[in-house]
């Protein structure tokens, strides 16, 4: 292969320009002529029965389109994996904001007042709000056992290791619910029309999960959906699935008035009745030899899905899969169980199960170390993975991954010893306690097990006219850089300049289904069709005699342009073709999880006033290695971004519920980082490549969501001495573990079994 | 719901965007950002949060940094206001803008409209800010992409500066 010259380069923004002038269309800057407004009535109720709607007379209904589930013309649900939730509620309530009647009006300000004018009686039903009371099964409100999914990994026998174990280490851990918090809230418009069927435009992450959802909800078939992704405003999983609904609603209104409909949430609904990341407990009972080796352990994984069964199958099985870390176990059991609560479902947010049951195995390392009488380095140098070594799925390690080097590297530049020495000197007098804190990780690329065969993304790139080259895919745009790193790779391919490649607006009548933009998946797998359906126009020019082996650009647009003027069209497709090696079953779950994995070590150094009790991260260090590096500062700006969030679901971000709805849904009572909470945060990198991926990248989306909230908790423990297993971890939560300790008078001891 | 009534308690409302003399038919109390994104057409300025947390609908009044979401329209009577939309004309706003691309200031962009006209009023007030000033004058601007070091980084270089706030 020739020496790249865009691929690793900082190229600019496809639409970065737009954006930075204002001039980038979001769904709600979107005007089309007669367009009427559209508002959801919700229940106000966790669980029960639609007794009665009241419409009251204040106001002029006639106005009014009202749409409620009779007017659905399909199938009353929101085709996804399964189709339990339904798209309006018609008679059972089983959260709190679920969708019960639409009205549209061409005034936005006789809305509100209209949503308020209705009311619903019910007749209501006992609810449950906590995994707890879900498994204990006392009322069932999802199924036959409140049970949406299990999932069993088992490798060896663990059930022998705990006689020969020198240590029995056991602990839980648990996370809460986080919002995703894209600055954009979801919106869709809805246009209908009897010969052409139904356009929604929108934002969103996935245009064909919304064009099965609103073929099956309108039964119309599939030339008769159109879905358009607009300038998406930031997603982070969190427009995955709801947009589906609002797209559903916005159809139905456009479909019953036959004018445009448009639904844009405000920040309140937004947060209240959309998805967020899914709270979670995990449980690890740890077999450990003298030396501090892992023997094996049982883990066991729960996650709160709310009232539907939406994505929380795979959530869970991303949560299981990650559950052990970068450790090798010998053997291992993972039991993991997704339950139904009257909650609005959860949903994908960044690192989609990983950073829940990553948070608890790292907790759980520090607390081995404790035990064992090892420091935080040497109890994971000693437990890391090796090449060549099986993963909890029995997956060989293939990839040459020296975790041991990451972890010295971060060690380094963290200068984590000298800190180490320097805090335990200055922490025994003052007010403010210093820690540090570390926490190494992994995270599969693309989807799980036979998720990519299933898939069978496909990929088009499109010689024009002009002679340029354009990208179709599926694949959306939301701030990470989908546009420009996959524009580098055809670039790249076809030994173009950057400029002669652009990528077409996701809408499903123009882009072939190249999967959701979720799961780390796009440089790694979508970029690798890409970069293969781009060879593929090079070929057609070169079988067709216009092109040799090696051209310049300008030879390249003539030779395009000249084809296209013959033929009328220069299109080239790629699909996904699973690679031979890759083995998977679904039963036993056993197999190769993920073609590929990034890998990671964090340290964060943090200070705890103990005045105020508040918690600053002062340093960040974020050292990983996802493969060839495609463009710098995107990559950066991916690490940053998450750890950013990471933090903020460590110490900041807490949903507060009250009878199943969150109370704090608003920017002023639930915080995110601001400019003035962050750290330097330090990005490094290791480039290891990688065979599965476009020009050797794997995934990095949803890597440095992973370890930021481990390695505070970490540091937090190691400046305080006192153990913090769950999260958020707030002011009052530090000041009220401090106040027991010294009420008790002793240091808490370690529950060792043995 | 009569619209004849309504319009009679609205108000003729007149000011100067983007150095154009507009004059707008409003209620008093209604948000200056929908009268700028509805009746003018300006949609740089977005809604984030609707009170005021997210500074997504920043834009400058006579000057001044202020959440448009939080700011009656009768209030902007006489007022001059620069949107996104009008930042395009002076070198110094170009940098900034520049900047962003290059540094990598804007992800989803959604916040970028307002984070741009908070950077611009910051430089204006202070040419050569440190980090701590930069930080400080982001304070009311969110974003939930960037982890705003690499706006950081951006104001800096159009200010002309390094920082150390990535590496």
């Amino acid at each position: 292969m020739n020496h790249e010259r865009i691929v690793g380069t900082a190229v600019p923004r496809k639409e970065g320009r737009e954006k930075v002038t204002g001039k980038a269309v979001y769904v709600d800057d979107m005007v089309l002529p007669g367009m009427l407004y559209g508002a959801t009535v919700r229940s106000q109720i966790p669980r029960g029965r639609i007794k009665k709607i009241t419409f009251e007379t204040s106001v002029a209904w006639s106005e009014f389109v009202i749409v409620s589930a009779k007017d659905i013309p399909g199938k009353n649900c929101i085709a996804l994996i399964g189709d339990d939730q339904p798209c309006l509620a018609s008679d059972s309530i089983n959260h709190p904001e679920e969708p019960v009647l639409l009205l549209a009006h061409p005034d936005r300000h006789a809305l509100r007042k209209a949503v308020d004018a209705v009311s619903i009686e019910y007749n209501p039903l006992p609810a449950i709000f906590t995994m707890e009371e879900s498994e204990r099964g006392s009322e069932i409100v999802w199924g036959t056992d409140n049970v949406f999914k299990t999932y069993l990994i088992q490798k060896g026998n663990v059930d022998d290791v705990w006689s020969r174990a020198d240590y029995i280490i056991e602990g839980e851990y648990s996370t809460g619910a986080q919002e995703q918090l894209y600055i954009e809230n979801n919106g869709m418009v809805a246009a209908y029309d009897a010969k052409q069927g139904i356009t929604v435009w929108g934002s969103l992450q996935c245009p064909y999960y919304v064009h099965k959802a609103l073929m099956a909800l309108c039964d119309l078939p599939a030339e008769k959906v159109r879905v358009v992704q607009m300038e998406t405003g930031g997603a982070f999983g969190g427009k995955e699935d709801y947009p589906s609904m609002i797209a559903g609603h916005a159809a139905l209104l456009a479909m019953k008035s036959g004018k445009p409909v448009k639904i844009v949430y405000d920040r309140a609904e937004d947060m209240a009745a959309t998805t967020k990341r899914h709270p979670s407990r995990t449980r690890h009972r740890t077999a450990l030899s003298r030396d501090g080796k892992i023997l094996g352990g049982e883990i066991e994984f729960t996650i709160d899905g709310g009232a539907y069964a939406t994505l929380s199958s795979v959530v869970l099985s991303r949560g299981a899969i990650h559950a052990g870390g970068p450790y090798y176990w010998p053997s291992v059991r993972i039991r993991a169980k997704a339950v139904a609560t009257n909650a609005p479902p959860h949903g994908a947010f960044r690192g989609f199960g990983g950073p829940q049951s990553i948070f608890a195995m790292e907790r759980h390392m520090d607390r081995i170390a404790q035990v064992v009488g090892l420091s935080p380095v040497e109890i994971r140098r000693r437990n890391f993975l090796q090449p060549g070594q099986t993963t909890t799925t029995e997956q060989v390690v293939r990839e040459l991954i020296d975790l041991g080097k990451l972890l010295d590297r971060a060690i380094s530049v963290s200068e984590y010893q000298t800190k180490k020495q320097e805090f335990a000197i200055e922490n025994g007098t003052g007010a403010t306690k210093k820690g540090i804190g570390i926490a190494a990780f992994l995270h599969g690329a693309g989807f799980t097990g036979s998720g990519e065969r299933y898939l069978s993304s496909v990929v088009g790139v499109e010689g024009c006219a002009d002679g340029g080259v354009r990208i179709l895919v599926s694949s959306t745009e939301f701030g990470q850089g989908t546009k420009t790193v996959l524009c580098q790779i055809a670039a790249e391919a076809l030994g173009l300049r950057y400029e002669d490649v652009t990528i077409a607006q996701p809408d499903t009548t123009e882009v072939p289904n190249s999967g959701p933009t979720v799961a780390s998946r796009t440089v790694m797998v979508v970029g690798k069709l890409v970069e293969s359906a781009a060879r593929g126009i090079h070929q057609t020019l070169k079988l067709s005699g216009m092109l040799g082996d090696s051209y310049s650009a300008e030879e390249f647009r003539a030779a395009c342009q000249a084809y296209v003027a013959g033929h009328g069209q220069l299109r080239s497709w790629a699909q996904y073709d699973p690679p031979p090696d890759v083995f998977w079953d679904d039963e036993k779950y056993r197999g190769e999880a993920y073609a590929a994995y990034s890998w990671a070590v964090y340290i964060a150094e943090v200070s705890v006033d103990l005045t105020t009790y508040s918690v600053s991260v002062n340093d960040f260090v974020a050292l990983q290695e996802v493969g060839r590096v495609l463009h710098p500062v995107l990559a950066i700006g991916q690490i940053v971004g998450g750890v950013a969030q990471g933090i903020g679901f460590a110490l900041f971000e807490k949903v507060i519920w009250q009878q199943g709805r969150m109370q704090n849904n608003q920017m002023t009572n639930y915080i995110m980082p601001t400019s003035s909470d962050l750290p330097p945060i330090r990005v490094f990198f290791e480039e290891l490549g990688n065979v599965h991926g476009a020009f050797g990248a794997k995934g990095i989306g949803e890597l440095p969501m992973d370890g930021p909230a481990p390695a505070i908790v970490n540091a937090i423990e190691d400046a305080l001495g006192v153990r913090f297993d769950s999260i958020p971890l707030m002011p009052e939560d530090i000041y009220d573990a401090i106040t027991a300790r010294s009420l008790r008078g002793e240091d808490e001891v370690a529950s060792v079994i043995r | 719901m009569s619209s004849s009534g309504e319009d009679r308690s609205k108000s003729e409302i007149s000011f100067t965007v983007n150095g154009e003399q507009k004059t707008v038919l409003a209620f008093p109390m209604e948000r200056l950002l929908d009268v700028l994104r509805l009746q003018l057409g300006l949609t740089g300025a977005k809604e984030g949060c609707g009170e005021g947390e997210c500074g997504s609908c920043s834009l400058l009044m006579d000057g001044t940094l202020v959440n448009s979401c939080l700011v009656p329209a009768l209030q902007a009577q006489g007022a001059s206001i620069v949107t996104i939309e009008g930042l395009d004309a002076s070198a110094g706003s170009q940098r900034l803008q520049e900047a962003f691309l290059e540094c990598g200031g804007a992800q989803c962009g959604i916040c970028t409209p307002g984070m741009i006209l908070a950077a611009s009023h910051l430089l204006n007030k202070n040419p050569r800010p440190t980090l701590e000033e930069i930080k400080e004058g982001l304070s009311g601007n969110l974003c939930r992409c960037t982890g705003y070091l690499q706006i950081f980084e951006a104001i800096a270089t159009a200010a002309g500066r390094e920082t150390a706030a990535s590496s």
